[in-house]
């Protein structure tokens, strides 16, 4: 019987293969392999970017040229020859479709595998969807519905055609170029986006939401996220990804900016599911990302919550800098990782202004031969008085290759300051299992029932529609082993 | 010339002096120690380790040092008297780096077989047991203040338990600092307790002239065998001018039981690492810590504590108040390696900032490669309760000395870990009086008077 040895149940973690992984024919258009100012100019031609974003783009290449590949995280990256990559990959699509019928029927049925269909999502769900494959949107849809509003949500692209100013104002204003090394990469080769801004007083009626998928081989992402909350506004903005299976390993380094004025709010939301690699830690998706937001305005707030469980690497903070007085930042994360995966995830929490709080729940399950790491920074200013933060990381560990880390640091410069870390790492109460066991539940689903229950705190931070996949995804991450 | 050219040069002009004056098993270790120092040098700030403490700078001054040994006059019982009521120990003193050998407790109170007593004087006569340990666990390339104390190290304190042996008297040592130049001191401390035997060890430190600037070095080795006992109580208690680096490696054998307690109620810089090892099953350990700061001083502690092998238990706490300007900071790494299955290991950092200008960094850090561990740790920063102050305030209690109870509440915690009650009441005590603003310099010594 399974439930007889439960080492073996969660053994067979490994015996569940990627379902999202295929590759859509598509005609696309790469642009040579390789980094260097011709190729930055190419990029920025073919887009026809105006002259101060090829600045830009410059300026960030220099720098990154002086920089070196960090290696302070708890991961093992192999080498990454950036001169072996393509920058820039667009599907072929000469005339922008105006309805879902003059959408490439291939990439229509992609969206139909990974449960996207457009037409779907238009009429029951209420999401507008930007969705992006390979670096360039194809469609946006409920553009007109926001418009009434004064909500802007577009590609990036078309952001820098037609909001210029805003752009312009807001780019690098979080994150800049000087940054870090992924960072300074993505500000000079960056192919496309989101873009939204929610003007004063306006609270988005619906979830924005964009996909991306890493499609033509080869190709590394360069995404680039801005958000924008004027003063008294709302959105939640929904980020989900899946990839499909590739044999040589991709680089994704995003960047994601969000600046949220007085009394604003903003949700970020990312179920990341991209290819993990196989059962030998073969392929997988690089992730690089540099997330941050700026709770610039006095009552401003800012949560993130994300569910991590492809890519073979993770190297993600998404952080808040709570300049505002009276600012929150939240995060709220879900680590998976399985086989072979890494991840080195946390958050940091700036605290600038005055009375700022923040909270941090970050849960970590590690498999396999996984390692499962937390990194994150609280730092309290000089000024910072009152800052409150409650900081909960925890790990559970599911079989006896597998490692799980936490690397809190905590600089705390003002005396009013209230900071509290916990963490705790173990495995899965054997008690537990057994009382799930007298009572008729497999072993199996009773590691299922443990397991969204030590998530469920995260989960419940996730919008519905997110929610259902999210729980999807952690049973198919671990299914075999525990769901 | 940078610092640790300096001292590489100092030593290659002066290692005649330094080896005629030290032993063979001592100065066998000294060419590898400085050709270490020479290609790693010394921790900088970019070090993830020693991020906040500048290594570098504080050995950059030109200290001497006393390569020739010679010998200085002092009467250890006038300079300090830190007998701990109700507890009598075997009192032994180390001044600057020397072991003070006129005054000693007498030998026919030590039971066969001890062997307390100077470390270069027992690795002439016993150097085949002093080199089975001598720099065995105090890992050179881990850190260059440790090499570079083993390349100047010429004496220090050595403490041997035979197996089996129950040492009923605490043994304390007071490290005495007393110069009339800025000085720097290399002292090396090397305990060996055997299968079975148990022992305590109280170990403080005191400078005697505050005009001076001192930097002292510590490299302190602690082996305990299997199914032994030891504790080993560190009372800082200098002046803010004295600096000290310090580190403490301890190998710890199956079935036995540690207790490391360091505390500083008065010092310039601390910087302290404790390094410590579980080589056999079923051990425990208890690593605590605390520290009263004020003024401009700063205390950093860095401890490692490698779960190599399976059914060990851990268990550590530090706490820092900290006053005025003065700057804490705590990392505490955690490592349970794969295999390590059924260990317990806990950690606990909290912090008690006081004035608007104090600073305290911590990074508490758990490592674990094995799944069949219960784990945690915890951190905090905060303030005294204001709802307690006025609690005590309401009724009648002075602010300065509701906050001073609150205080000493607060690191109370740490001395209930020791397990001698004659110290934990001298300890209370002393604590007390630290928070009063008074020196906690016992009244019978020279500076008090």
């Amino acid at each position: 019987m399974k439930q007889d040895n439960p080492n073996e149940i969660l053994n067979d973690v490994t015996s569940n293969d990627y379902k999202y992984g295929f590759v859509t024919e598509i005609e696309t258009d790469i642009i040579p392999n390789g980094l260097n100012e011709d190729i930055i100019r190419h990029i920025s031609q073919k887009k026809g970017e105006p002259e101060w974003l090829l600045e830009f783009r410059l300026k960030a290449y220099a720098h990154w040229k002086t920089l070196e590949m960090p290696h302070w995280a708890h991961l093992t990256i192999p080498e990454i020859d950036y001169q072996a990559i393509s920058y820039y990959a667009a599907p072929k699509t000469k005339v922008a479709p105006k309805s879902l019928d003059e959408v490439d029927p291939e990439l229509r049925k992609t969206f139909d595998k990974l449960g996207i269909s457009l037409e779907e999502q238009m009429k029951l769900s209420g999401i507008a969807v930007d969705a992006v494959m390979d670096s360039v949107s194809v469609r946006t849809t409920f553009r007109e519905k926001l418009a009434e509003l004064g909500v802007i949500f577009c590609s990036f692209s078309e952001a820098v055609k037609d909001y210029p100013d805003l752009v312009k104002r807001y780019l690098g204003s979080v994150v800049s170029y000087r940054d870090n090394f992924f960072a300074a990469l993505n500000s000079a080769v960056f192919s496309d986006g989101s873009f939204v801004y929610i003007p004063k007083g306006v609270r988005c009626p619906m979830e924005l939401s964009t996909y991306f998928r890493i499609n033509a081989a080869n190709t590394g992402q360069f995404e680039r996220t801005l958000i924008v909350a004027d003063d008294d506004s709302y959105v939640s903005y929904l980020e989900g990804c899946t990839a499909p299976m590739r044999d040589e390993n991709q680089l994704h380094a995003a960047i994601v900016e969000i600046v949220v004025h007085d009394r604003a709010e903003v949700k970020y939301s990312t179920v990341q599911n991209w290819y993990p690699g196989d059962k030998e830690g073969k392929g997988g998706i690089y992730n690089f990302v540099t997330k941050r937001g700026m709770c610039k305005g006095d009552h401003s707030k800012l949560s993130w919550t994300q569910v991590e469980t492809g890519s073979a690497i993770t190297w993600k903070y998404p952080s808040c800098v709570l300049a505002g007085d009276h600012s929150v930042g939240e995060f709220y994360s879900v680590a998976v990782t399985n086989n072979f995966q890494q991840a080195d995830t946390g958050t940091k929490m700036i605290h600038i202004g005055k009375n700022t709080r923040s909270t941090i729940v970050s849960k970590g399950i590690s498999a396999g031969r996984s390692q499962n790491s937390y990194r994150g920074l609280v730092k309290v200013l000089p000024d910072a008085e009152n800052a409150r933060n409650f900081t909960q990381c925890d790990s559970l560990l599911l079989s006896s290759d597998c490692g799980a880390h936490t690397f809190p640091y905590m600089e705390i410069l003002n005396d009013t300051a209230v900071v509290e870390h916990e963490a705790t790492t173990s495995k899965i109460n054997e008690d537990q299992i057994f009382y799930c066991n007298q009572r008729g539940i497999s072993t199996e689903d009773a590691v299922g029932l443990i397991v969204n229950g030590y998530a469920k705190e995260v989960m419940n931070k996730l919008p519905m529609e997110f929610a259902v996949e999210a729980q999807k995804l952690l049973q198919i991450s671990l299914e075999g082993s525990v769901g | 010339m940078n610092a640790v050219q300096q001292y590489i040069e100092l030593y290659k002009s002066q290692k005649n002096l330094i080896d005629t004056h030290s032993s063979e098993v001592m100065n066998g270790l000294r060419d590898e120690a400085v050709a270490l120092l020479e290609s790693r040098g010394l921790p900088s700030l970019k070090d993830e380790e020693h991020r906040r403490t500048d290594i570098e700078s504080i050995y950059a001054p030109d200290y001497g040092l006393n390569l020739g040994r010679i010998e200085i006059e002092v009467n250890p019982y006038e300079v300090f008297r830190c007998d701990v009521p109700n507890l009598s120990t075997l009192l032994y003193f180390v001044v600057n780096d020397s072991f003070y050998k006129s005054v000693q407790p007498a030998a026919a109170k030590l039971p066969d077989g001890v062997l307390v007593g100077s470390l270069r004087e027992m690795s002439v006569k016993y150097p085949g047991l002093v080199s089975r340990y001598y720099g065995r666990i105090a890992d050179m390339k881990r850190d260059g203040t440790v090499a570079l104390n083993t390349a100047f190290a010429q004496d220090g304190f050595f403490l041997y338990v035979p197996d089996g042996m129950v040492l009923e008297k605490p043994i304390q040592l007071v490290n005495i600092l007393q110069g009339n130049v800025d000085f720097m001191v290399n002292r090396r401390l090397l305990i060996v307790v055997g299968k079975g035997a148990q022992a305590k060890l109280l170990v403080c430190d005191h400078s005697d002239d505050a005009a001076v600037k001192f930097l002292s070095s510590q490299v302190c080795e602690i082996f305990v065998d299997d199914d032994a006992v030891f504790d080993y109580y560190d009372m800082e208690e200098s002046s803010e001018n004295t600096t000290k680096v310090a580190s403490v490696f301890v190998r710890q054998g199956a079935r036995s039981n540690v207790l490391v307690n360091g505390i500083v109620l008065h010092n310039g810089v601390t910087r302290s690492n404790y390094y410590t090892e579980f080589a056999g099953e079923h051990a425990e350990l208890s690593l605590c810590g605390m520290a009263i700061v004020d003024k401009e001083q700063s205390v950093d502690t860095y401890t490692f504590i490698d779960h190599a092998v399976s059914h060990c238990h851990s268990n550590e706490l530090f706490k820092y108040v900290l006053n005025d300007s003065a700057r804490g900071s705590f990392a505490g790494r955690i490592l349970v390696r794969h295999g390590a299955q059924k260990t317990e290991a806990y950690q606990s950092n909290k912090n008690l900032c006081a004035s608007p200008l104090a600073k305290m960094y911590t990074k508490p850090q758990l490592e674990i490669y094995a799944d069949d561990v219960k784990c945690s740790h915890g951190a905090t920063v905060g303030q005294l309760d204001q709802n307690a102050l006025f609690y005590m305030r309401s009724r009648g209690i002075p602010e300065a000395e509701a906050r001073m109870l609150l205080m000493f509440a607060f690191t109370n915690d740490v001395i209930e870990q020791v397990r001698l009650d004659a110290l934990k009441d001298r300890l209370r005590q002393l604590v007390e009086k630290r928070f009063r603003g008074e020196l906690a310099k016992c009244s019978g010594c020279r500076a008090c008077r």
